[in-house]
């Protein structure tokens, strides 16, 4: 019986495709775009929590807190390899690797472009290697001994960054200084990543005149200790050595968990924000119904009244078109759900290959594809509910007399 | 044997200012196996009686006995079954819809009644080729003439098998071999124990077919005539 509805429904819909079509376009607009959020918000949350993983469970940061413009900027607050000293003996800790970034001038024949530089410590590259999961596509990594050489990343030879290709061997000018390329990074997904270049302190500090400066630290704790615990003795520590207290502390211990949750918040934030924006005009999309279905219980009055002639039901009327509007919905919805799928692999395609970002990732669920296809079909049969409660109040009577 | 009965039934309706009297106390008794005529001028009333007669519409005042059932009282869902299982209408207009086959549409009182699949493809099978469209089962409304479509319309009346058939101007539409070949089936059905309540304006058709006619004037019912051995005599 509810079969021989929807048949009655499809036909009924089929009748009028333009007035079909438009309807529909404000479903599909705002059921692609649900769509699209969640699914980039899911791949952003999957891509993020990988990296943390690559991470390991076992390190967390230190850096100078009050840096707004990010690490590398000049600020008041710094750290430097005496805290660094400070923190490697605090027991827990088993090794220590610092950085620091410097704005520099880069040149390779004749093209000049301006970048980040990353000075780390080759004694501990091992450990720096590991909180960054870098990898060398092309020769190889830095490590000790290596000095006044560059390992770098792989723009300069996936995305010509420098204009052509730049090879191991090469060798690029570093604010005036020549430096052989040992390594080239794989892709880390991040394009500021993927053109950073690495060198050790020894090249680093005189060059560009930073005698001591740290703008991040990656601490590694010893196998069996607590985190948590390591994390907090060596926040407590460094407090004492600078002189400062809870209220004026200048620097920041962040642990994974952390980062991921504070990452999480902001996310879930953004996500639910564009949501209800676009929850509003999946309701607009609604009202487009209601409006159709309404039109349509006014031009097919007469039909209704021959339907109650017939033996029709109160709720053979309803389920009637609640049924159509609850399949114009569907319709709005799967098509909707169809555009939101092309679209996220066109934002996918466009990160990789305009951006150069392997982060801005997809995710699409099963569950995503099948709860928008139920959630608009149940926005439509919402929505003829109200215009199929008027087509009840057709009396068979003044429906029939129209002729 | 009584079927149906109009006990002193009214229809007032307001219109702007003026109080319309459509129906202005009619009491009249059908009997089952009956082909009775209502007849009259536009305007005298004769629609809005087949209405009460046909559950479509409740009087004013007044009451209207269906099988010696007072339905005047009932709520709309009873009507609505009252109208599924007990009548079959005809209309001027055939009123087909439109999206639905011929097949469909002979269907639709079936669904309405919970019939199975099976049992409603069967039963408008039959009632298709009864009314000598089996060919046209799968064309839509537009795709049949006048006289096909108040055919698909007959079958349709008959889907649930009901007592009553009433037919409201059928012809009015057609031409008139079409309306022969219609009011040949109405013929038919009353030959095999359906009652027949047939609303026209036209003296002749009313005459050709039904057994009792009923003249409406101004609401009122201003004669009856009825038709004994081959001669028509006025009853009151």
């Amino acid at each position: 019986m509810i079969l021989e509805y929807f048949n009655i429904a499809v036909k009924n819909l089929r009748k009028r495709k333009l007035r079909l079509l438009l309807t529909l376009i404000g479903v599909i607009i705002s059921v692609a775009a649900i769509f699209i959020l969640i699914s980039v918000s899911l791949g952003l949350q999957a891509a993020v929590t990988e990296q943390f993983r690559l991470l390991g469970a076992d390190k967390f940061f230190v850096q100078p807190r009050g840096q707004f413009s990010g690490p590398g900027a000049e600020g008041a607050v710094e750290l430097t390899e005496d805290d660094a000293e400070i923190i490697r003996n605090v027991p827990g800790v088993k090794d220590l690797a610092p950085w620091t970034l410097a704005p520099a001038k880069l040149s390779f024949q004749g093209r000049i472009r301006y970048t980040l530089v990353m000075g780390i410590d080759l004694e501990t590259s091992p450990l720096f290697i590991e909180s960054g999961a870098y990898q060398a596509e092309e020769g190889r990594l830095l490590l000790e001994g290596d000095q006044g050489k560059v390992m770098i990343g792989s723009q300069y030879k996936h995305n010509l960054y420098l204009g052509q290709e730049v090879k191991v061997g090469n060798r690029l000018s570093i604010n005036g200084r020549e430096f052989p390329v040992t390594g080239i990074l794989k892709p880390l997904g991040n394009p500021s990543d993927d053109r950073m270049i690495h060198m050790s302190f020894e090249d680093f500090r005189p060059l560009f005149k930073v005698p001591s400066r740290i703008d991040s630290i990656v601490v590694q704790i010893k196998s069996g200790e607590d985190l948590q615990e390591v994390a907090k003795k060596v926040e407590k520590k460094l407090m004492k050595f600078r002189h400062v207290d809870e209220q004026t502390i200048d620097f920041t211990v962040l642990t994974p968990e952390e980062l991921l949750g504070s990452f999480a918040a902001i996310l879930k934030v953004i996500t639910s924000f564009l949501l209800a924006v676009a929850g509003i005009s999946l309701i607009i999309g609604g009202l487009g119904i209601a409006n159709t279905m309404y039109t349509s219980v006014l031009e097919r009055a007469k039909e209704i009244g021959l339907m109650k002639a017939v033996g029709a039901q109160r709720n053979d009327v309803l389920l009637i078109f609640v049924i159509e509007s609850g399949l114009l919905g569907l319709l709005g919805g799967v098509i909707g759900v169809i555009v939101g799928i092309l679209a996220s692999k066109l934002i996918e395609y466009i990160a990789v290959k305009q951006l150069g970002t392997t982060l801005l990732q997809t995710a699409i669920p099963a569950w995503l594809i099948i709860s928008c296809g139920l959630f608009s079909f149940l926005i439509g049969a919402i929505s003829g509910f109200w215009p199929a409660y008027r087509a009840l109040k057709v009396k068979p009577v003044e429906a029939l007399r129209q002729e | 044997m009584v079927l149906i009965e109009l006990a002193g039934a009214e229809k007032h309706y307001q219109m702007g200012e003026t109080l319309v009297r459509a129906i202005d106390g009619i009491s009249l008794k059908i009997n089952r196996g009956d082909f009775a005529a209502i007849m009259g001028p536009s305007g005298s009333g004769k629609s809005t009686a087949l209405n009460l007669v046909g559950s479509l519409d409740l009087p004013t005042k007044g009451a209207v006995y269906l099988d010696s059932r007072n339905i005047s009282q009932l709520d709309e869902s009873q009507l609505a079954q009252i109208r599924g299982q007990k009548i079959g209408f005809i209309f001027q207009s055939f009123n087909l819809i439109a999206n639905l086959t011929a097949k469909e549409n002979v269907m639709l009182p079936l669904l309405f009644q919970g019939a199975s699949s099976e049992e409603r493809q069967q039963k408008a099978q039959e009632l298709l080729q009864l009314v000598n469209l089996t060919d046209r089962m799968g064309h839509y409304p537009n795709q049949l003439s006048g006289g096909q479509q108040q055919r698909v319309a007959i079958a349709r009346a008959l889907a649930n098998d009901p007592e009553i058939i009433l037919a409201d101007e059928p012809t009015g539409n057609l031409d008139t071999q079409a309306g022969e070949q219609v009011m040949a089936f109405l013929q038919e059905l009353n030959r095999r124990g359906k009652t027949i309540i047939l609303v026209t304006h036209d003296r002749n058709l009313a005459r050709n077919h039904a057994k009792i006619i009923y003249s409406m004037k101004d609401g009122k019912i201003e004669k009856i005539t009825k038709k004994i051995n081959h001669k028509w005599e006025a009853v009151s």
